[in-house]
């Protein structure tokens, strides 16, 4: 059974068609990646899945589970999590106490919840900057700790919103190591991406939207060859008059 | 930090025994009082990060509802404040779970509390029952079993009691989960709710927590002064001094309160002393030192002591 | 229009209504062409202001705008208390005592004048924000100001300028309350609220809907009044203010934030 599920959903901001009846499937342990031009649509369908925003039409099921429309954090306590594209960091907390604020979810006590802080700090490589408050971080900095904080809440779906914009070709690399080892761990993951040899590296499946319509999915090869595909991020090779 | 602590405590313990004048017994009292009033907005305000105008709604609430009940039903004053405190606690949850359910925030939740704040302000105005235009006069029955101390240092150590339970709760607080997931919404409200934290609930819980405490503040004003109007109890007077110290002193710190008022009660000394007693005086001077204090020290009197350490 | 809520906007009216006042006794300037020096005054103040004292203060911030404002507020309105107590003041025109026929009812001649000029000033603005430069980089900051930054707008200015237009309108406003207002320090405390409460009520950035706005108001104290008696009638506002946020925040001809 598939993780996540999601059917003909549709989201429409007045005249403009943002979703426009897209479905995908994500399967347990992969990572599945989520890619298209800009304006696709890709962070309204994530606002949606989290809760964050209510379809027109469709459905979203985790688990098997209608979620569609719950509250954001009644989805995160059933295990789904998302990180936000603009980073929204709790600036003048440090980052232990960022990360901290994840692991309350499972974790009542404080003390407790400082430590698991500290275990996940170092797990994505933050150990260094436990104590730098959020808003001195860089903006690589940041998405770490937007990352480290959406696995503080033990996730099983986490869901990533471009990660790795804004980094350097060795940063990314660094988080893409990361991300498998999540993986690895046993947590799903579906990720919005344009980072594209990080998102071929990295996913398993790979769903394509663009102008609010899924257009393609299948494996990164495939992907990677599909004229319609090539033909949403380059546009058409017309003659212009 | 803990020797610091100590020393502030052992300080407030002893003071009376070497202050003679009324005067400055009474500079101390007012100070605790301001400190503990100021807590109470600290926790919503400070910690949570919801401003409000209108503190006063749930300070004036506090004194009249204890004046009624002693005044008009004759209930004695121990029972009356425990109910005087409940309702504190009632009005903030009621104000919360209206303000909140509807995405109220920033500006529009501070002036949603001020208005809320006026509404009482004519209602206690206009009714018989809470003393219309004159007010509730609270008789003078000085008695540890009505609350009143014939020693003015009586109320002193009430005072400090009530401020000793309310800073070491904040504290207790600041280091829970509540108080983080509190920081966090003030930090970043949709963040926090990606995180699993149901904003509302704790948001409502703040407010609650912060209507009881004013309330208090609200008993111990009228069980020191007997006396509490319309205008004293749900004006804008006592709503700004509410906010006041905690911004002046660091909102989101413990301390930070009772540092205000130390610093505003020792600034309102001051004027007097060097421009006289003309009214408005010291309320320029809070202007003036508020200002100050948000350009420079955006972090209160604490941001200038920790950067120190 | 800027969404900045401006807590001082009461106390610049009483700053206003002293100024008329004085103008009045101390240089026998009738209220109405108080206009004429007022306006510009405040307009050149309150872009001071704007610009040099609050802009600075609040690191643009708009969450510390609120706490800047109120800030200033104190400090205006107990520097009036200081310098002028709180001895009411009023002064005396002949025409405050003309009353207009309005087959209805008489109203009072200064109160008709403040309503023609209020429609007045209403269409002005209008005509404003559509027709000139100005008004279009305040609407354009007003929608989305870091974009209307990289067109090159200066941003503080047209905040100054806005601010500066909002105090020009209130020292208008001053000027047709004199004749029959009473002037105290606390005077500006009562219309902040109200004046809060009227564009909200309209919504934020419409016009015609602070001019709907502040009658429905009227409508609403003077019946409030009436049914619920002297006193208790200054709910009605406070009341009107609470609903309106609860339960429709962008008022009746509001654009949605």
């Amino acid at each position: 059974m598939a993780v996540l599920e999601i059917s003909d959903i549709s989201k429409r901001f007045g005249g403009l068609l943002a979703v426009s009846q897209a479905s995908l499937e994500v399967q347990a342990g992969r990572i599945t990646g989520l890619i298209g031009p800009n304006g696709a649509g890709k962070t309204t369908l994530f606002a949606i899945i989290a809760g964050f925003a209510r379809p027109d039409g469709g459905s979203v099921k985790f688990d098997g589970r209608e979620i569609t429309g719950m509250a954001p954090h009644r989805i995160c306590r059933l295990g789904l999590v998302r990180t936000f594209q603009i980073v929204q960091p709790f600036g003048a907390l440090s980052v232990r106490e960022n990360i901290a604020v994840g692991s309350h979810l499972h974790e009542r006590g404080r003390a407790r919840a400082l430590q698991e802080a500290e275990k996940i700090a170092r797990q994505v490589g933050m150990q260094a900057q436990l104590d730098t408050p959020a808003q001195s971080l860089t903006i690589a900095g940041r998405k770490r700790l937007e990352l480290a904080r959406a696995l503080a809440t033990q996730p099983r779906l986490l869901l990533l919103d471009e990660v790795m914009a804004g980094l350097t070709p060795t940063e990314v690399n660094e988080i893409v190591a990361v991300i498998r080892s999540i993986r690895d761990a046993g947590v799903t993951i579906l990720l919005i991406e344009h980072v594209m040899q990080a998102v071929m590296s990295l996913s398993d499946d790979v769903y394509v939207l663009n102008q609010g319509r899924i257009i393609a999915r299948g494996g990164p090869r495939d992907i990677a060859s599909n004229a319609q595909v090539i033909e949403a991020y380059l546009g058409r090779r017309a003659t212009h008059a | 930090m803990k020797k610091i602590l100590l020393v502030i405590i052992v300080f407030f313990l002893v003071l009376p025994l070497f202050v003679e004048s009324r005067f400055w017994l009474g500079f101390w009292t007012t100070t605790l009082f301001f400190a503990l009033l100021g807590q109470s907005w600290n926790i919503l305000g400070g910690y949570g990060g919801q401003v409000s105008f209108g503190h006063a709604v749930f300070f004036g609430t506090g004194a009249y509802v204890s004046a009624v009940l002693q005044v008009r039903l004759g209930l004695d004053a121990w029972t009356s404040a425990a109910i005087a405190v409940a309702a504190g606690a009632l009005v903030g949850a009621f104000i919360g779970a209206l303000s909140f359910r509807y995405g109220l925030r920033g500006s529009y939740f501070a002036l949603v509390t001020l208005a809320f704040a006026e509404v009482f302000r004519v209602l206690a105005n206009a009714w018989d029952f809470t003393g219309s235009g004159f007010g509730m006069l609270v008789p003078m029955k000085p008695g540890a079993a009505n609350l009143q101390f014939a020693d003015r240092s009586g109320f002193y150590y009430a005072i400090l009691l009530l401020v000793v339970l309310a800073y070491a709760l904040t504290w207790r607080v600041e280091r829970s989960r509540f108080g983080a997931y509190l920081l966090a919404i003030r930090e970043n409200e949709d963040a926090a709710r990606a995180l699993g934290i149901n904003a509302f609930r704790i948001k409502l819980a703040a407010i609650t927590l912060s209507g009881a405490m004013a309330a208090m503040a609200g008993v111990f004003y009228i069980q020191y002064y007997l006396f509490v109007d319309s205008h004293v109890g749900y004006g804008p007077a006592m709503s700004v001094n509410a906010l006041l110290a905690p911004l002046i002193g660091g909102a989101g710190t413990v301390l930070g309160p009772l540092i205000g008022a130390v610093a505003l009660g020792s600034l309102a000394e001051l004027t007097s002393l060097l421009l006289g007693k003309e009214p408005g005086v010291n309320l320029l001077a809070f202007g003036v030192l508020l200002l100050v204090i948000l350009r420079f020290l955006p972090n209160g009197l604490m941001g200038l002591l920790r950067g120190r350490s | 229009m800027l969404h900045i809520i401006n807590f001082a906007h009461g106390s610049i009216l009483m700053l206003a209504l002293y100024a008329g006042f004085f103008l009045f006794t101390l240089g026998g300037v009738d209220p109405y062409l108080a206009v004429l020096i007022l306006a510009p005054a405040f307009f050149a103040g309150g872009y001071l202001l704007q610009r040099y004292v609050i802009a600075p203060v609040s690191f643009g911030k708009d969450t510390n705008v609120l706490l800047v404002t109120l800030g200033l507020s104190i400090i205006i309105d107990n520097l009036a208390l200081y310098l002028w107590t709180s001895n009411t003041r009023t002064i005396d025109v002949g025409y405050a005592q003309v009353f207009v026929d309005v087959g209805v009812t008489a109203v009072a001649l200064p109160k008709l004048i403040a309503l023609g000029a209020a429609v007045l000033i209403g269409i002005l603005f209008w005509l404003l924000m559509t027709r000139t430069d100005a008004g279009k980089a305040i609407r354009a900051v007003s929608k989305e100001r870091q974009g209307a930054r990289i067109v090159g707008i200066n941003v503080e200015h047209i905040f100054a300028l806005s601010f500066g237009l909002g105090s020009a309108v209130v020292a208008i406003a001053a000027c047709l309350l004199l004749p029959t207002f009473y002037v105290t320090p606390q005077v500006g405390n009562a219309f902040v609220l109200i004046a809060f409460t009227t564009v909200v009520l309209g919504g934020m950035g419409s016009f015609i809907g602070a001019l709907v706005g502040g009658m429905v108001l009227g409508i609403v104290e003077a019946y409030s009044g009436l049914l619920l008696g002297e006193s208790l009638g200054q709910i009605g506002i406070f009341v009107i203010f609470i609903l309106v946020l609860l339960f429709r925040p962008t008022g009746l001809f509001g654009q949605r934030a």
